[in-house]
């Protein structure tokens, strides 16, 4: 049992595009879209917001996006008339980058807290000092290079699978590319190294686990992301 | 003094009519510093109220109260939709099956109808919205507590009057407006209007 998502937009196209990219990370998360009027048009509509909260809940809460103003208060609104207020969270975080994030920490079965932190931290992940003290703490760090011989290199669902292969791990990953470096736990920023088939990455772990997160990421990149 | 639903009923239908005259003036407020749908959006949703009332007829001022914020919520796009439909809603929970609407149970109501909206839309005073039309409309209220209901509703609708105007050299701070930074500056916001044509509507009522 997972934790469904909604996205709350303005537009009905929107909320459905966010939908289509999400459900792509996480093919077992229910995402609804809930954008527009129920009459078409732009806006948001409590009752549109209502049903799709009511269809993403599959008992183990529901986490909702927002991407303007009255959406947010509308997604607001709906939390607390549900029966039940806290089975459902709105999260103050970046429509796409969190709806991405959200999905692929469902997929790999975080709770409700973890599904709406994922979100959040989607847009940047910590102050620069928070994530120089984590480090810090991670103590000695494990590195590995490989090189990517899958047909699409780092694209959205080896960045997925790799996000969810070390979801929960106690561990901080790292993935550089030339000067270029990304956060492990975030399909965005891996997405955006641009990683194709034949560039070398290196694959750097600090924390209790990293042997372990590295040895999953050397797995998935030898067994090609599973893409023949 | 007090009044029952049915009064209740009646300040509703006032307060609909109300919309529906000013609904090109709300419309033309929000031209400049948001999205122009602000009296087609209120009209919608209080013209959805009548033909509920229409249909429904409840007994309690909460259940009446009810009514509007449940249509409301659903009828008025863009913010003022989850805004006004907590403010009601919030009023509504706050005074219980109580028959009847009394002084203090007016601005119990009132209260926390502003307290919904605050929190709904973490809005104060000074942020250009409907916020500064009804935090003094509920000290009015509060103030003129000895006076009766009628006396009491006078009082805040002249408040909120007074502070919708405040909102015309105040930058805007929250919503489609404060996307404009310096620009909002010199207009009236549309909420805090409508806020206090509700309460005028709603005085005029209960005269």
């Amino acid at each position: 049992m997972r934790v469904g998502l909604v996205a709350v937009s303005h537009s009905a196209k929107l909320s459905e595009g966010v939908v289509e990219l999400a459900v792509q990370m996480a093919p077992d998360v229910r995402v609804l879209a809930a954008g527009g009027l129920s009459e078409g048009g732009i806006g948001t509509d409590y009752e549109v917001v209502l049903q799709a909260v009511n269809s993403a809940d599959a008992g183990a809460g529901v986490v909702l996006l927002y991407d303007l103003g009255s959406a947010q208060l509308t997604a607001e609104l709906v939390v607390e008339s549900l029966p039940d207020p806290s089975s459902a969270v709105v999260v103050d975080a970046p429509l796409v980058e969190g709806a991405v994030a959200a999905a692929v920490a469902a997929q790999g079965g975080a709770d409700r807290e973890g599904v709406a932190r994922a979100a959040m931290e989607a847009a940047g992940a910590g102050t620069a000092a928070e994530r120089a003290e984590r480090e810090q703490a991670a103590g000695e760090a494990v590195r590995a290079e490989l090189t990517l011989t899958n047909e699409i290199g780092l694209h959205a669902r080896p960045a997925a699978l790799l996000v969810r292969a070390i979801a929960g791990m106690d561990a901080v990953v790292r993935v550089h590319l030339g000067d270029d470096e990304a956060d492990g736990h975030s399909v965005l920023a891996l997405m955006s190294l641009g990683a194709r088939k034949g560039d070398r990455i290196e694959v750097e772990a600090s924390g209790p686990q990293a042997a372990e997160a590295v040895g999953r990421v050397r797995a998935l990149v030898e067994r090609d992301f599973a893409e023949s | 003094m007090s009044c029952e639903a049915s009064d209740v009923a009646e300040a509703i239908r006032a307060a609909a009519d109300v919309i529906a005259r000013h609904r090109v003036e709300l419309t033309d407020l929000d031209r400049p510093i948001g999205d122009a749908d602000h009296g087609e959006n209120m009209n919608r949703g209080f013209t959805a109220v009548l033909a509920t009332l229409d249909t429904t007829a409840p007994t309690t001022p909460a259940g009446l109260l009810k009514v509007v914020a449940t249509t409301l919520i659903s009828k008025v796009g863009g913010a003022a939709g989850p805004l006004y439909g907590t403010a009601f809603l919030r009023a509504a929970t706050s005074l219980g099956q109580e028959s009847r609407l009394d002084s203090e149970g007016l601005v119990t109501a009132l209260r926390a109808g502003l307290e919904g909206v605050v929190a709904r839309g973490r809005a104060e005073v000074g942020d250009a919205t409907m916020v500064d039309a009804l935090s003094p409309a509920v000290e009015a209220a509060e103030a003129a507590k000895g006076e009766g209901i009628a006396a009491q509703l006078a009082a805040a609708a002249d408040a909120a009057d007074e502070g919708a105007q405040s909102t015309v050299p105040l930058v805007a701070r929250k919503g489609r407006a404060s996307y404009l930074g310096e620009r909002s500056i010199g207009h009236l916001d549309p909420g805090a209007r409508s806020t206090a044509l509700l309460l005028r509507a709603f005085a005029d009522a209960a005269r």
